[in-house]
């Protein structure tokens, strides 16, 4: 069975726009051009089904409304350095080929294919030459003149997938020889592996002048003016030179400008390069002992780039359509809404932020952009996993999301391994995004339109900031407003977010954190990338995968990567709860504390007489669910903070988290460990603000409950009130 | 290991009648076993159409699509969950279960 798949998608840039300014969307079509419909609206609520309020949007005028005829638009996966014109390599007929490499896909399955180091063969030609490795993962020296002239010269002995080897190539093609050497470096495996060393005659070969050298992959040709590449390596490479009788003439310092997308050339040459589609940086090289983890006191020893063959970071499109927004125009949440005849609807979000230097709303709602990018194209739950036994239930998705699975070159999110299986840690939003929308599997966005529609519900004006704003712009972004409302699942920040927000509660604002598992990992924004975030999933937490030992500090930013908690900065102290539990099956209650009758939380009980609260909700049929957070005092919970309600009776597929447990134990799921549990927490800031979080995912599911007439409803709308009061609290 | 014993047909129908949880210590014994990785089958449920139809499909590996079954359309996610059970609990005890 075939499923109906989108045939038109699309892209926005940039992601953030104030009305009077232009955004771009680059629209490609699937399977050939076709006529597909396009409308902008500012979406109010997800299509929660018949249970909730369903899909609300606002159609916004703009001369885009209407049919057009869109074209496919290829992207080119796959990561590699590209070194320009390197006219020295012109009428070079005799040199020497060196690298360390260790590659992590040997074969390529389950379709074998070349694997490229370094060179200039360029396969719509067939001219030029590489060092790489075969169909079968052996060392490899590919060299021709055009289709009829032609050779390759193999060791014949296929490499061990993540084992470092230092692999040359002394090349005449004058003369017609190769000689090459695959020498395993000593490590500390068991298994011995003898080196292999193979002379071989080549047909003689003319010299081709050489439009680009690669490391890391191969020219396959130019479509439309843009490059297109393959053979691409999976793997690391270090320390590639080329010379000529003992002479440098390319030497690459993979180790220098880690932090950008330069690559640097050390013999004198000025052969230096650019990385593309961002692998993988500041990564432990052939020479690395175990004895600095962080890249920037031993950079001799991270000579190496990981490359990925569905590494991506810009998929590159030319604009379709560039738009103004109308000056009039409400700040929100808004999508460009493409369909063509035959599939199903594509969302490419976008954000409309308040005007200007305008007047803003009271309250900023803070769309979790950094979020929704660590999560953008999730593949792995459509992958052989044992995903049921953590979810409690069948993982769903629905033919959107399977696009996914027909079109790799759209990319993985950070819960997702390359086809190698290292963890993805650069997602980019310069790409389709098929799980960023209103419709689907509740997530992320979806749910936090739970949020907006009730706003509305309540006639509360509102402007809606992202956290790639607030990174950007830091808490001057935030002046002006009294409360600030993050998401449901606002997890993953950086310093600048976090500092941003500590700053906005040290001006007397009022910090509304709607969620759960939020303020969990660091990342960060590299300024050599705009666009895309990284992350290194160090050390411990609950990992979609786990970074590679010695590579757990970032590229970018050099930061140490990993959880929030782990670095001197749990969530507990900025928002008083942290992460502890997750399960997806059904959602449970809230149950009133004694703390709940305290004076200070009294404003919150107005008119709430249940000692139950939430036993209602759209995700799982309750507020306290999917994944919760726990205040805890030695993660620093303020000692002041009042945990108002506590949830309880959680199923068995709540989990405790691994951060939560230093050596494993039974009986830590829902049924049995009372540390499963949300905690509604309220405290005051000594600047006269205040803190109200929630602790649940699914709490935002449970608004608009009975025409939104019910306790969790009427206790948020109380909580909301009273910081929308600017008299300050008083710390007790 | 712990093993199903095919005469526990109380527990399947407690996960019929709530298979979303929580469970019975038993039954989520049971549903260990079902959904571990001896047994996994690798099941994905796909939305064809939004709140009304679901179909199961197998996951696949080398990054493949998911291949679909057209039959049964579920117009339930607890319909599914069901369906799926009995599949899996025959496949592991091989004995059709007979509720």
């Amino acid at each position: 069975m075939m499923p109906l798949l989108p045939r038109v998608l699309g892209y926005a840039n940039p992601l953030s726009v104030a009305p009077g300014e232009t955004i771009r969307f680059m629209v490609g079509t699937l399977d050939g051009p076709r006529r597909y419909r396009a409308e902008i609206v500012r979406v109010i609520s997800s299509d929660t089904g018949p249970g909730g309020p369903g899909l609300k949007t606002e159609p916004l005028r703009t001369p885009i409304t209407g049919e057009h005829v869109g074209s496919p638009q290829p992207i080119d996966a796959g990561s590699y350095v590209r070194v320009p014109n390197p006219a020295v390599l012109t009428g070079l007929t005799r040199f020497t080929l060196e690298a360390y490499i260790q590659p992590t896909r040997v074969p390529v399955r389950p379709a074998p294919r070349p694997q490229a180091i370094m060179g200039t063969w360029a396969e719509d030609t067939q001219e030029g030459w590489a060092l790489v490795l075969d169909e079968a993962g052996a060392l490899a020296f590919q060299a021709g003149a055009g289709t009829d002239a032609q050779a390759r010269v193999s060791t014949g002995r296929p490499l061990t997938a993540r084992r470092w080897y230092r692999v040359t190539a002394m090349v005449d093609l004058g003369a017609g020889a190769v000689t090459l050497d695959q020498a395993p470096l000593p490590d500390h495996a068991v298994t011995v592996e003898a080196p292999a060393r193979v002379t071989a005659g080549l047909p003689a070969l003319p010299a081709a002048a050489a439009d680009d050298l690669f490391l890391g992959a191969v020219r396959r040709g130019v479509e439309g003016g843009r490059l297109f590449t393959t053979w691409h390596f999976n793997g690391k490479i270090d320390r590639p030179t080329i010379s000529r009788d003992g002479e440098s003439i390319a030497r690459w310092d993979l180790a220098a400008d880690i932090a950008t997308d330069h690559v640097t050339d050390r013999s004198g040459q000025r052969l230096h390069g650019r990385t593309v589609n961002a692998p993988k940086r500041a990564v432990t090289g052939h020479n690395w002992d175990g004895t600095e983890m962080d890249w920037r006191r031993a950079p001799e020893q991270y000579g190496a780039i990981h490359f990925h063959d569905d590494d991506l970071y810009d998929a590159g499109w030319t604009p379709s359509h560039t738009v103004t927004i109308p000056a009039d125009a409400r700040s929100g949440v808004y999508a460009l809404r493409l369909e063509a005849e035959g599939g199903p609807p594509f969302w490419v979000v976008f954000y409309v932020r308040p005007r200007r230097g305008a007047p803003r709303a009271p309250v900023a709602f803070l769309a979790s952009t950094a979020t929704y990018l660590a999560y953008s194209n999730y593949r792995a739950r459509m992958r052989p996993s044992p995903a049921e036994l953590y979810i409690g239930a069948l993982p769903t998705v629905d033919t959107t999301d399977l696009l996914l699975m027909y079109h790799p070159e759209l990319g993985g999110s950070t819960y997702d391994t390359h086809s190698d299986g290292s963890g993805v840690c650069h997602v980019s939003r310069l790409r389709p995004i098929v799980n960023t929308r209103p419709t689907g599997r509740p997530w992320n966005l979806f749910l936090d339109f739970s949020l907006l529609d009730w706003l509305e519900a309540q006639g509360q004006a509102y402007d809606v900031v992202t956290d790639d704003d607030l990174h950007r712009e830091g808490v001057a972004l935030l002046d002006g407003y009294r409360v600030v409302l993050t998401g449901c699942h606002p997890e993953y920040h950086s310093r600048e977010m976090l500092d941003a927000l500590e700053g906005f509660l040290g001006r007397r604002g009022r910090l509304m954190y709607m969620g759960g598992n939020g303020f969990y990992w660091r990342v960060s924004y590299p300024s050599s990338h705009p666009g895309m975030i990284e992350l290194r999933r160090a050390e411990d937490g609950t990992r979609a995968w786990a970074e590679s030992v010695g590579e757990y500090y970032h590229s970018s930013t050099g930061e140490y990567g990993g959880l929030w908690r782990r670095q001197g900065r749990a969530p507990n102290a900025l928002v008083g709860i942290g992460f502890v539990a997750q399960g997806f099956d059904r959602s449970s209650y809230y149950r009133r504390t004694p703390a709940s009758r305290d004076p200070r939380a009294r404003f919150m009980f107005e008119g709430v007489e249940d000692e139950i609260l939430g036993n209602f909700g759209l995700f799982g049929a309750g507020a306290a669910g999917l994944e919760l957070d726990a205040a805890n005092a030695a993660l620093g919970t303020p000692a002041h903070a009042l945990v108002v309600a506590s949830s309880e009776e959680h199923s068995n597929a709540f989990q405790l988290v691994n951060e939560e447990m230093n050596v494993s134990f039974a009986g830590s799921d829902g049924r049995f460990s009372a540390a499963v549990r949300a905690d509604m927490v309220f405290f005051e800031h000594p600047a006269g603000g205040a803190v109200f979080s929630t602790g649940s995912i699914a709490y935002v599911g449970s608004l608009a409950d009975k025409g939104y007439d019910n306790n969790i409803s009427r206790l948020t709308l109380n909580v909301l009130r009273r910081f929308l009061d600017p008299k300050p609290f008083s710390m007790p | 290991m712990f093993t199903i014993d095919p005469r526990r047909t109380d527990l399947a129908l407690e996960f019929k009648r709530c298979p979303f949880g929580p469970h019975s210590p038993e039954l989520q014994a049971v549903l260990n076993v079902l959904r571990s990785a001896r047994h996994c089958q690798n099941l994905l449920l796909v939305c064809t159409r939004p709140h009304a139809e679901w179909v199961l499909a197998e996951k696949q590996p080398d990054g493949r699509p998911p291949r679909l079954f057209s039959d049964p359309v579920f117009t339930t996610l607890e319909d599914a969950e069901w369906h799926a059970f009995r599949l899996r609990w025959e496949a592991v005890t091989g004995e059709k279960l007979a509720v």
